[in-house]
């Protein structure tokens, strides 16, 4: 003490003190403890309430959870290993998880929605990522026909078919160009239904009579489980963005004839629930179709999901739009921008960027409402859960179930929303 | 994926269109090559699929039959998978070509949704189960009693009107599946749980100390359960109709699965040989061939050993046949003469 107190002068210190460590009040887990848990009376209160409940879950299903039998037969044999204990049997899981997962997809071709899935990750990654070499995007535009070959096989040349429509109408786009730029709007739009209407049919048929080539086909009714709500909710996300971005444009459009159609359709939609939207598909629609057409049961669902999801999406996006000040609008038209080339260079990066935790909230409420199908009798992992529990084997088993139903589900919608906030952090532009 | 599939669709639709109509059931099933079978989303031993995505059952078993009686192949049939509020829309719109899914043959499902029954499969009824440990023995002391009760059912109605009659009063707690049922009413959410008897001793039987619960005595409706085609084609009705009294007729004359190919080649018996195709001429009337109900019964046996191999003695949930064993027997099945 006292070389360090070298008094000189009677009153003053000029030597620093040694650092001496924090009271044990002040640092660490304590000082976190007491200002966060035990900082007042009611603060105290609460926490002590709050450990309590948390201590009651724990002692709930702890045990269940730690005793639970992977290896059984029949929820009868997980009953007679616990031999009366409480546990969980997750031997259903073993026993079953490839029907959650496929559905009645052929087991020996499970490799085929694997490599898709697989593959959607590698096309969606120059979308998702720009850092990424842009010609990847020349496969992102193959891969819906792709996965659509790889995940209902028959012949290849109806993909191929349906893609060539889009080549016929990019050729009349630019053919028609030199004549006058309506005219190639209107050639770009009718060419390609003209190919798939007239001139598809017959391609399919042709080339597969010459050259059949194909993979095994595997008829809609054998889809089910987490893969039905893969494609739905996948095909449905990436429908809708696009479509509601041009509802949106068109809500706000000057047209009178675009801008209440747009309105209407909106409107209609958002006013009805998915369910009766689901039941349409499912049950109305075949009261209006010929005797004896089947029309898949699947693609009627996308195209009723897709329809409610882009209603919202279109709704999101005008958040969006009207979020941005008028002067950007200005600024476009200043430049001497047409309305297409203001929209992608200026309004469209600013919206959509202000608008993506709507965008992304809506794309996981879609993925979530997949699981509505159950109730039109398509085999979802919901479905399945009860197809399953209706075996004789499994009947009477409940949580296991749905908690690995919860996982599955838990794992994509959290994806998606660590993906948004990068998405965020990496497009900020303000230096708040 | 998407475009294309409609693009597809689209012209097949177009094309159908064009030649699709007026076609009789009959005719639709045969050019598709397959039938198209409603079914239960999932009930024990009556309709589910199996760990290979085969569907099994009581009810699907009827459908194998009919498969067979057409097409000579069993699992000529795609199972359609229907809810109860879903069963009736599917139908009458035509979706399926037969609903073989524990359905209640009801005046107003008859007449007024425009169905035709083709007889009756199981003869069923409603039950109620307690746990044991309430005392209760009879279904005359659940006065004031919750109830868990599975909506848009027969029986959801069969409960109102039983208590409103004994002059007692309950208090319903909805459920929507049989699963949900079992979970609130070993969890407590409810005092009573009621359905068919046969649904009971099933849920019962899956339970970890089934002798806790009770399943009382009263049977408080009459639930005949069968398989139901649309009005409109008398042709399919008689087909599926008498699929159903083929496999019936069959346990009668003691025809059965193995013993069939050899008595299809004739016999001494009239009416076996009337119903196998060996004389008579059945098969050709209903648009078939004579050997349709040699190979339905072929192909899933009898209704007794239907009944035994998906829900009675050989499966795990063993039901007694009860009003479902034969009329010789004491039950209630019986088939019309092949004559």
């Amino acid at each position: 003490m006292s070389d360090t107190h070298s008094n000189t002068v009677a009153y003053v210190r000029d030597t620093m003190l040694p650092q001496t460590e924090p009271p044990l009040t002040e640092k660490g887990a304590l000082k976190w403890l007491r200002e966060n848990l035990f900082s007042g009376w009611l603060n105290t209160g609460l926490t002590l309430i709050a450990l309590f409940i948390i201590w009651q879950a724990l002692m709930a299903v702890g045990p269940w959870l730690l005793n639970s039998v992977w290896n059984a037969g029949s929820l009868r044999e997980c009953r007679d290993i616990l031999d009366g204990a409480t546990g969980a049997c997750f031997a259903v899981i073993v026993d079953r998880w490839h029907q959650l997962l496929f559905g009645f997809y052929p087991r020996h071709l499970y490799w085929r929605p694997v490599l898709a899935l697989v593959l959607l990750f590698v096309a969606l990654s120059p979308v998702l990522f720009p850092s990424l070499p842009r010609r990847l995007l020349t496969f992102t535009a193959i891969y819906p026909f792709l996965a659509y070959h790889l995940l209902w096989g028959g012949s290849v040349w109806l993909p191929i078919g349906a893609a060539l429509g889009f080549v016929v109408g990019a050729l009349a786009y630019i053919g028609l160009k030199r004549v006058n730029n309506l005219l190639a709007v209107f050639g770009a739009v009718l060419a390609p239904v003209l190919w798939w209407l007239v001139l598809a049919g017959p391609f399919d048929s042709t080339m597969s009579a010459v050259l059949p080539w194909g993979l095994e086909f595997v008829r809609s009714d054998r889809f089910g489980g987490f893969l039905i709500s893969l494609v739905i909710g996948i095909s449905g996300i990436s429908l809708s963005l696009p479509l509601g971005i041009l509802l949106a444009l068109g809500r706000q459009s000057d047209m009178i004839f675009i801008k209440s159609v747009c309105v209407v359709f909106i409107e209609f939609i958002r006013g009805v629930p998915l369910i009766t939207l689901l039941f349409t598909a499912s049950l109305l629609l075949n009261f209006f179709l010929p005797p004896g057409t089947s029309f898949d049961l699947i693609l009627r669902v996308i195209i009723m999901v897709t329809l409610f999801a882009s209603a919202y999406m279109a709704e999101v996006v005008r958040g969006g739009l009207a979020a941005l000040p008028k002067g950007q609008y200005e600024a476009a038209d200043a430049l001497g921008l047409d309305y297409w080339k203001a929209q992608r260079l200026i309004i469209m990066p600013q919206a959509l960027k202000i608008s993506i935790p709507g965008i992304v909230n809506t794309f996981i409420g879609l993925f979530k409402d997949t699981t509505l199908v159950v109730f039109i009798g398509l085999l979802d992992p919901i479905g399945l859960s009860n197809a399953i529990r209706a075996s004789t084997d499994w009947n009477g088993i409940y949580w296991e179930l749905f908690i690995f139903i919860g996982l599955l589900f838990f794992i994509f919608c959290f994806g998606m929303s660590r993906y948004s906030l990068y998405l965020e952090r990496k497009l900020k532009r303000d230096h708040r | 994926m998407k475009k294309t599939v409609f693009v597809g669709t689209f012209a097949a639709t177009a094309l159908v269109a064009g030649l699709a109509n007026a076609q009789s059931t009959l005719e639709q099933v045969i050019d598709r090559g397959e039938l198209i079978c409603g079914s239960n989303t999932g009930q024990v031993g009556f309709g589910a699929p199996d760990a290979d995505g085969v569907w099994q059952g009581f009810d699907v078993g009827f459908c194998r039959a009919v498969a067979a009686a057409i097409f000579d192949d069993p699992m000529a049939v795609s199972f359609v998978p229907l809810t109860s509020q879903t069963r009736f829309s599917a139908l009458a719109s035509g979706e399926v070509d037969v609903l073989s899914r524990n359905t209640t043959w009801t005046f107003v499902r008859d007449v007024d949704l425009q169905f035709n029954f083709a007889g009756i499969n199981y003869y069923d009824g409603q039950g109620f189960m307690v746990k044991s440990d309430l005392g209760v023995g009879s279904a005359m002391e659940l006065d004031g009693a919750t109830v868990c009760i599975e909506t848009g059912t027969t029986t959801e109605l069969n409960l109102a009107d039983f208590f409103r009659v004994n002059g007692m009063s309950y208090e319903p707690v909805p459920v929507d599946t049989a699963a949900e049922a079992q979970q609130q009413y070993l969890a407590g959410a409810c005092d009573v749980y009621t359905t068919d008897v046969s649904a009971l001793a099933s849920s019962r039987a899956s339970f970890a100390t089934p002798s806790d619960h009770t399943i009382l005595p009263e049977v408080v409706s009459k639930e005949p359960l069968g398989p139901a085609v649309r009005h409109g084609d008398d042709n399919w009705y008689d087909i599926i109709k008498w699929t159903l009294m083929a496999l019936v007729a069959a346990e009668e004359l003691g025809v059965t699965s193995e013993n069939v190919a050899e008595l299809a080649e004739g016999s001494d018996v009239p009416e076996i040989n009337r119903l196998l195709g060996v004389e008579g001429g059945f098969g050709a009337m209903l648009g078939l061939d004579n050997e349709w109900a040699a190979r339905a019964i072929a192909a899933v046996g009898n209704y007794g050993e239907l009944f035994a191999n998906t829900i009675g003695d050989n499966s795990p949930i063993g039901l007694e046949r009860g009003m479902n064993a034969l009329f010789a027997d004491g039950g209630m099945m019986y088939a019309m003469p092949f004559r």
